[in-house]
């Protein structure tokens, strides 16, 4: 199969620091591919570069068998890369609709001139993507500050995938989790498998990425030390990548 | 069973505190009102309304553009000397165009165009400081406070600008409606009275607070049902959500600070049209008084909270309060010491009930 995401020979410097060198990876469609490496790696970078958040210092990035140049985060956006932040990247004050909607309301005519906010529709619809990927949430009228943080990496998924996300990348998904929450995010991310979205997780958590990912690639200083099939390894091989006890 | 109802009453006892606690402004209004009806001579009448909303508008303007910043965590002291800047160049234009001999009806228009448009200078100013160049919003309107009144004094030559065409005092200090026992008349008093009949005449509605009143709705419509109000509420929960959610905030900020410099330059030209006078110094006594206002309102300073009708609810308070003390014959330096207590007590409600803002 073709990979849905290739990137190559990709270079990032901030001043005389190099944050990732030379590094090259690939994601297959319906692919979960677990980023993995000790703080500093270069993980982040990575993907901030393919989210547009950065614009890689060299290197190439190809989606869906083209290469394109990102030049900021809408651009992304427009594309169907949808990035999920360990900060989640919510506004707390608005509800959960509005956040699902953020930044593309949808609009109606009042008075057949001025264009104002469809609330009845955006909530109509974030309640079908919702139930679609099996998330409760008693009132999407809720303001996110009222909700549990597995609540809101949840919103957040949502949002992705209703803008018909092509691509998802979560940064630690579920660092800021209690053990039952983060087995509910985890179950998202199967089922959002179940609906061959590719999927890159980033994640301290080793056995959470051995739970749901396909393979992974382990990064050390800025450059992918090795990758594995995680039918084929084991936590203690990938440990000693990380730390690089082992060699790739 | 006996257990359960308890918890309900518990609840419900909560719910009543926290609903008096996200309405306290209005009922702090209402109780203000009452008191000052019941104490005062003549408070209670519509003259005096009408009073206490002339009395309003100044700070009532500033505070729905402040509202906006403050929305989305930034504040704005420059308004205080751009009331004066724009009230300035409107009276100044008015007046040079008069003298060089055009009509009245010329040169009022062009003159509030003329400040208008000046008048978003120094908001455009605040935002591109802010927005592009991360200069702090304290430090940036702080700054342009200064420049607007120092420009204000050279354009206006230190001195009070007088002569304006004796219209501008007409609109300033008239009403929609004018009433006397038997005649109704729009904009203007019923022609011919005698002198006896003039003292009884009732003006209802005064034109400035019906200009306010139409721009504070049009910009509530603003700020609670467009795309434009939803992203400043996003901006202020989360700037960098916003800008994940591809909101170019930069272009957002700069246009809040041009709105809160719009707002400034109305209140500056309608004291330019109440009083028929350009000051350079108009306005400064307001700003803090707007501010106060919009956290009396209901927002908070560290942004993504706040509406039009708590600042309005906010600097009618204010007002009362004004007005109020000068009925009793209260010397009103009290009142900087009342609104300073209401705005900490507004703070400190803020921190008591931190769930007040984000549920609504």
């Amino acid at each position: 199969m073709d990979p849905i995401l290739e990137i190559k020979n990709i270079t990032k410097k901030f001043g005389g620091l190099t944050a990732v060198d030379d590094f090259n990876m690939h994601l297959s469609p319906g692919e979960v591919l677990g980023l993995l490496g000790d703080n500093g790696a270069g993980k982040s970078t990575v993907i901030k570069m393919i989210s547009g958040v950065y614009p890689p210092t060299k290197g190439q990035i190809y989606f869906q068998g083209k290469e394109i140049k990102i030049q900021n985060p809408m651009d992304a956006l427009n594309m169907g890369i949808e990035t999920i932040y360990q900060d989640l990247a919510l506004a707390e004050n608005l509800n959960v609709y509005s956040n699902i909607f953020l930044g593309r309301e949808k609009l109606k005519k009042s008075l057949g001139l001025f264009n104002i906010l469809d609330h009845d529709y955006m909530l109509a619809e974030s309640k079908t993507v919702l139930k679609g990927l099996d998330i409760e949430i008693p009132s999407l009228k809720n303001k996110i500050a009222m909700l549990s943080g597995g609540q809101r990496q949840a919103v957040a998924i949502s949002r992705s995938i209703y803008w018909d996300a092509k691509l998802l990348i979560m940064d630690e998904p579920t660092a800021a989790l209690g053990v039952a929450e983060q087995q509910k995010v985890l179950d998202l991310v199967r089922t959002l498998k179940t609906q061959n979205v590719p999927v890159i997780i980033i994640s301290h958590q080793i056995h959470d990425v051995f739970s749901v990912a396909d393979r992974l690639v382990v990064m050390r200083r800025g450059k992918k030390v090795g990758e594995r099939i995680v039918k084929e390894t084991n936590p203690d091989e990938v440990v000693g990548l990380i730390v690089g006890s082992v060699e790739g | 069973m006996h257990k359960s109802f308890n918890f309900s009453d518990r609840d419900g006892l909560i719910n009543l505190l926290t609903r008096i606690g996200r309405n306290w402004a209005i009922i702090f209004l209402l109780i203000e009102l009452i008191f000052f009806s019941v104490t005062g001579t003549g408070y209670f009448s519509l003259l005096n309304f009408q009073n206490i909303l002339v009395a309003s508008t100044t700070v009532m303007l500033l505070a729905v553009g402040q509202t906006f910043v403050i929305i989305t965590g930034g504040i704005d002291l420059s308004v205080g000397f751009i009331v004066g800047f724009s009230g300035v160049i409107c009276a100044k234009t008015m007046v040079t165009l008069v003298a060089a001999g055009a009509s009245q009806i010329l040169s009022i228009p062009v003159g509030i165009t003329v400040a208008l448009i000046f008048g978003l200078v120094p908001g455009l100013v605040n935002g591109l400081l802010v927005a592009k160049l991360r200069v702090p919003a304290f430090i940036a309107t702080f700054g342009m406070y200064g420049v607007a009144y120092g420009v204000a004094e050279i354009i206006s030559g230190n001195v009070p600008v007088h002569n304006l065409p004796p219209a501008v005092g007409f609109i300033g200090n008239g009403y929609l409606l004018y009433y006397l026992p038997g005649k109704l008349s729009l904009f203007r008093m019923p022609d011919n009275l005698a002198p006896e009949e003039l003292k009884l005449a009732v003006g209802i509605v005064p034109n400035v607070v019906i200009i306010a009143l139409f721009l504070i709705l049009i910009f509530t419509f603003i700020l609670s049902r467009t795309r434009f109000g939803q992203h400043t509420y996003a901006i202020g929960g989360n700037m960098e959500a916003a800008k994940r959610a591809g909101i170019n905030v930069s272009r957002h900020l700069i246009k809040i600070y041009m709105i809160s410099s719009f707002f400034a330059a109305s209140a500056g030209i309608i004291y330019v049209m109440k009083f028929v006078t350009g000051r350079a110094d108009a306005g400064s006594a307001r700003m803090l008084d707007a501010v106060s206002a919009v956290v009396i309102g209901g927002a908070s300073l560290f942004g993504g909270t706040g509406t039009i009708l708590g600042t309005v609810i906010g600097a009618l308070i204010i007002a009362c309060l004004e007005i109020g003390l000068v009925n009793l014959a209260i010397p009103t330096f009290n009142l900087y010491i009342a609104v300073g207590a209401i705005l900490i007590f507004a703070v400190l409600v803020d921190q008591f009930f931190p769930e007040i803002t984000y549920k609504k």
